[in-house]
């Protein structure tokens, strides 16, 4: 019997990793949306805010469509 | 379609009726959190994941080659082994979702089958290395690594967002749940429904009514991913509450992570050829995302008892279907046909019990207080 420690240890670094950096970027989005929406009640915009959030969940939509990619065997 | 004999038919429905199971028991994993944050509507919630587990069973092509993944040998396995272990797969399932713990559908299928071939075929027949190599250590490792995943995600989402407003983050991490619980329902629809969809092909194929080198027939993908559909649709309603209220008090920002966490940690063992539990990772994101707002917040009493299902899970499926090859092996048809009817009383006796304290869409969210009985009902336990 062979267990594949190397293998278990990626798998262990990458999801943690992953999960990490999508949850990190997506509350910076979050971030992003809360500042513009705080601008607004005061009657201002806020160009960052906006930017941040777009770039922020831009990001996160990319990590799903590489989440479909893997799902899907046809893409492969 | 003379090859069809009656053995095989009742495989196929046993299977489709294992598939059901494994929907219902499994809407948990992607929708829980999202149900109990408010995310989705529970109804929405469940009709999101059966059309995405359908889309899934139809996307994948990959269908499993064996029935098990080499934990059995499959050379030895025949159409009767196979149904009684589906029979005690199912019926595990039942049991576990009757008290409302989520305990992962595949252990009770490979738990099943181990006991039926070994009941059928002779110990020599069960790899048991496989067994600790494929199911034994990705159960104690995926949870762990999901949780802790789930863990550190909650813990930087709180301290990133803490200078927001609450109102506004909470609506954000909400949405997020939206897309990350679609994306586990339809890595479990290419999973999950695949399994049946193998068992009934490789069925097909032993019994001479396909070539071997066949995929599934069209009939075999649409009925298998209409039973997991179908069953993800009717909603574990039991295990949604026991996951999404009785672990933890899940707010929005943990559910995201916990729903990520599950997500990374399926993609990236399927991608490198571990089986894994999409309950027990489900599960141990859940804890982990609960450990990361406030340690306290987590019962441990139920994780306990969660914990203490999945360890008997395998066990008892294949206590079940043992007992039931043992009964096919002698009884031939007359002992299938006995097999099929207990078996289908056993689960009318657990939906009824069921309804004395029914948990549907409209109460699954009420209360934390999840009361869990600790003993199954005994005449299942007997039967067991």
């Amino acid at each position: 019997m062979s267990i594949d420690w190397t293998a278990l240890g990626e798998v262990t670094a990458v999801s943690i990793g992953v999960t990490f950096a999508v949850v990190v970027v997506f509350s910076l989005g979050v971030l992003g949306l809360d500042r513009r929406e705080g601008a607004r009640e005061r009657g201002g915009t806020s160009a960052v805010g906006a930017a941040q959030a777009g770039l922020c969940f831009l990001a996160c939509a990319a990590v799903v469509a590489y989440g479909i990619y893997l799902i899907v065997p046809q893409f492969h | 379609m003379d090859h069809i004999t009656f053995l095989v038919a009742v495989v196929i429905v046993t299977a489709l009726a294992f598939d059901f199971t494994n929907g219902f028991h499994d809407t948990a994993n992607a929708m829980a959190t999202s149900i109990a944050t408010g995310a989705l509507k529970p109804k929405t919630a469940v009709l999101i994941s059966g059309v995405l587990n359908l889309a899934g069973a139809f996307l994948s092509t990959e269908v499993a080659k064996t029935i098990s993944g080499g934990i059995v040998n499959d050379a030895k396995v025949t159409p009767a082994m196979i149904f009684a272990g589906l029979v005690g797969a199912i019926l595990w399932n039942l049991v576990t979702w009757l008290v409302g713990l989520p305990s992962s559908s595949s252990h009770a299928l490979f738990g099943g089958l181990i006991g039926a071939v070994w009941v059928g075929a002779g110990s020599g027949a069960v790899n048991f290395d496989k067994v600790l190599e494929k199911i034994i250590i990705p159960a104690f490792a995926s949870p762990v690594v999901a949780g802790v995943a789930a863990l550190v995600a909650t813990y930087c989402a709180y301290k990133l967002t803490a200078r927001g407003r609450a109102d506004s983050v909470t609506k954000g991490f909400r949405l997020g749940q939206i897309g990350s619980a679609s994306l586990v329902s339809l890595a479990h629809g290419t999973n999950d429904a695949q399994k049946t969809m193998g068992i009934i092909t490789l069925t097909l194929i032993s019994v001479g009514a396909l070539p071997g080198d066949a995929g599934p027939p069209v009939w075999v993908i649409f009925s298998a991913g209409l039973a997991i559909a179908l069953g993800t649709y009717i909603g574990g309603w039991r295990i949604i509450r026991t996951m999404g209220k009785g672990l933890t008090e899940i707010q929005s920002p943990q559910g995201f992570a916990a729903e990520t966490a599950s997500t990374a940690v399926i993609l990236t063992s399927a991608h490198m050829g571990f089986a894994l539990s999409t309950t027990q990772v489900a599960s141990g994101s859940i804890l982990g995302a609960g450990l990361g707002r406030r340690l306290a917040e987590v019962r441990w009493g139920i994780a306990g008892r969660m914990v203490a299902a999945w360890l008997i899970t395998l066990p008892c499926a294949a206590l079940v279907g043992g007992i039931s090859a043992a009964a096919v092996k002698h009884g031939g048809n007359f002992g299938t046909v006995v097999v099929a009817l207990v078996g289908a009383a056993l689960a009318a006796g657990i939906v009824l019990l069921s309804r004395r304290n029914p948990i549907d869409a409209k109460n699954v969210n009420d209360g934390h207080e999840v009361a869990i009985r600790s003993t199954p009902p005994s005449h299942v336990g007997t039967a067991a």
